[in-house]
């Protein structure tokens, strides 16, 4: 079993040229339905995610979760999709329908469209196209149109402005997202995200790279709205933003695309960082990549509710803040470090380690250092008669 | 098997589409989509040559990311433009930003 | 008709028609959005050229950024939730006809280039090397660095450019 799926497409490929489909066509619908089977398995996951995320968020807050429909409330989402499957599709007037109808359409694509170069286990991938992750950046950057869309469309101010906001936040924090994703990339010499995992065979990027995982986890949550950078959705404050005019089953598609952004962040991070697929054994059993990719991805998805539960939601101007003036420039400065150290560096795993880590540690010392002189400045600010205005005040990292 | 011919009808189709958005609207932003068509164009034809007569140098691809590069620039300077000319002047309509003409 | 020649009519089809409704549609958000059709469906034909790298570049730069950018513009210079008035001006006719002679005099160039009745030529030598001979050939002293350079500085005063004007006039004092 060496090749499971390579066997199981060849079986079908022998199936449909034996009813005498012409290969040329029966390879073409076995690729269709390759992509349908996985953007589906993709929809059908998040049953799972949303179930296991809100006993999670439960357990965390010290109840719970859903414990009534099905054993441990495992039929909830099953229940709560049916309802939103029955409910009205309201068109308020005014409302642009086929923009309208759109926009949903472009976010869930956005984010199952990942799936297609996301490698799960050896010799199973969807697509391995050689520029993976700019690939990656760019199916990503179609959801903040749609959101766009979203909130022009739905003929509310509220929509309208909650949408700017949110691609505000979006387009901001695509900029060190695309930076830190350079790192990878320049360490492994390649695009394509079979050959990232690959590369990680000595040694994982999370460990000559510390500084650039933490900052594609924190934007990547950024990216995904999730806490601490849940404005585009902040339901207390104003009234869920884009989605406002939503109901039913397209107001379900924004949903399902923002819980399965949570472990697709999971997928990628494991891929760019954590060594995808690889652990002991797996040559001989290639299923058992499977297992070690989804224990990772999982590992960082349960990290990210974690987060999600303890942290609280940032201002847009903190957040704007925080992107343009600490994680941009410490982008840069990672990823010129990176370049320079592994350039000037020693071939060797244990000498590349260890001058990586040396740049890591050069690059968050002076972070630490413009870090304190920025609070210096803050503390020793003259104090005003008048209590500063709230636009003044600076967003730093939760710390 | 597709011959050149027809990557160069099309980008002379998209590129004559373009160039009727431009000189036919009357809103400044709908004149940048025609400009943008325009570029598009001629990406697309530097490619297709590079492709089918050069495939060897990576001269074309270079060229290609060159007008990416210049395209960007121009689609934010050129949108900077019309947002401050809408401040001052509440329109985009081209025919009305004439100050010069008094 | 092989299955290239009907992805690649298909693709040429879609593009050429979503162009035609970027510049006939009077409701400049649909406009937009025809443009994202047509930038994707140029997109499509980079990948029936063999160049990947450069259908994902135009992903993200025209679709995930001037596209989204258009549309900011669009939203943000207008008074009203829709386009008042007409789209066209007076010379819509002349400028059809402009544009339908530069088509012509564009065929008729194209005709006179002796590469132009070739079929699909022979594969790409070292097909797999393509992206790191772009990467090379950006910085590398005898080819195309100086462009390179020139297209960063380029992008650098767009940036601070774009900044500037778009700023709005007044900035009260102490904000940061």
């Amino acid at each position: 079993m060496s090749d499971p799926f390579g066997q199981i497409g060849q079986f079908f490929l022998n199936l449909l040229t034996g009813l005498g489909v012409e290969a040329g066509l029966a390879s073409f619908l076995l690729k269709v339905a390759g992509a349908a089977a996985l953007a589906t398995g993709c929809l059908f996951s998040t049953f799972f995610l949303i179930w296991a995320e809100r006993k999670l968020l439960a357990r965390l807050q010290d109840r719970l979760g859903p414990n009534r429909t099905g054993p441990f409330g495992m039929l909830q989402t099953i229940a709560d999709f049916a309802k939103l499957v029955t409910k009205e599709l309201i068109f308020p007037s005014g409302v642009d329908r086929p923009v309208f109808l759109l926009a949903p359409l472009l976010v869930v694509m956005s984010v199952v469209g990942i799936w297609a170069v996301v490698p799960f286990a050896p010799r199973f991938i969807a697509s391995d196209v050689n520029v993976g992750v700019l690939y990656v950046v760019s199916v990503g950057s179609i959801g903040t149109l749609g959101i766009m869309l979203a909130g022009w469309s739905s003929n509310n101010k509220y929509a309208l402005l909650g949408a700017f906001r949110t691609v505000a936040q979006l387009v901001s924090y695509e900029v060190p997202m695309v930076l830190v994703m350079l790192v990878p990339v320049m360490l492994s010499g390649s695009m394509g995200m079979v050959a990232i995992v690959e590369q990680q065979r000595s040694m994982w990027f999370v460990v000559l790279a510390p500084i650039a995982f933490i900052l594609f986890y924190i934007t990547s949550l950024a990216e995904n709205g999730r806490a601490p950078f849940d404005l585009m959705e902040a339901e207390s404050e104003i009234a869920t933003g884009y989605n406002v005019e939503y109901s039913g089953l397209m107001f379900g598609m924004f949903f399902v695309a923002e819980f399965l952004h949570a472990f697709t962040i999971g997928a990628l991070a494991t891929t760019l960082f954590l060594g995808g697929w690889l652990g002991p054994g797996v040559d001989r059993y290639p299923l058992l990549g499977l297992v070690y990719f989804l224990g990772k991805s999982a590992v960082i998805w349960w990290s990210i509710i974690w987060v999600r539960m303890s942290l609280p939601r940032i201002r847009i101007d903190q957040m704007l803040a925080l992107n343009w003036k600490f994680l941009t420039p410490l982008a840069l400065g990672v990823v010129v470090v990176t370049a320079v150290a592994d350039k000037v560096g020693p071939a060797g795993t244990l000498g590349r380690t260890a001058v990586q880590l040396v740049g890591n540690g050069v690059v968050l010392a002076f972070t630490l250092l413009a870090l304190r002189a920025y609070a210096a400045r803050l503390r020793n600010r003259p104090t005003l008669a008048t209590p500063p205005a709230a636009s003044t005040s600076l967003g730093a990292p939760a710390q | 098997m597709i011959p050149l011919s027809w990557f160069l009808i099309l980008a002379a189709a998209l590129f004559s589409i373009g160039l009727y958005g431009v000189l036919a609207r009357r809103n400044a932003v709908a004149i940048l989509m025609g400009i943008e068509l325009m570029l598009n164009a001629v990406n697309l034809n530097l490619v297709a040559f590079w492709r089918y007569v050069a495939p060897g140098s990576i001269a074309g691809q270079a060229f290609a990311v060159m007008v990416f590069a210049v395209a960007a620039s121009e689609a934010a300077v050129g949108l900077a433009l019309i947002l401050s000319i809408y401040r001052q002047r509440s329109t985009v309509a081209a025919e009305e930003i004439n100050l010069l003409k008094w | 008709m092989t299955a290239l020649q009907i992805v690649f009519l298909i693709a040429a089809a879609f593009t050429l028609l979503s162009a035609l409704l970027v510049v006939t549609r009077p409701n400049l958000v649909h406009a937009s959005l025809w443009l994202i059709a047509s930038l994707a469906g140029v997109a499509v034909l980079f990948v029936l050229l063999e160049a990947g790298f450069l259908a994902a570049v135009q992903v993200v730069i025209y679709i995930g950024a001037i596209a989204i950018l258009i549309i900011f513009a669009v939203m943000l210079t207008r008074r009203v939730m829709s386009d008042s008035g007409p789209q066209v001006n007076r010379n819509w006719w002349g400028a059809a006809l402009s544009a339908l002679l530069i088509f012509g005099g564009l065929l008729g160039l194209f005709s006179q280039v002796p590469a132009v009745g070739s079929a699909f030529p022979a594969a790409i030598a070292n097909a797999d090397g393509l992206l790191e001979d772009l990467g090379r050939s950006l910085v590398d002293v005898n080819r195309y660095v100086l462009p390179f350079e020139v297209a960063s500085v380029l992008l650098l005063a767009a940036m601070i450019g774009a900044i500037v004007i778009a700023r709005p006039a007044a900035r009260e004092e102490g904000e940061e």
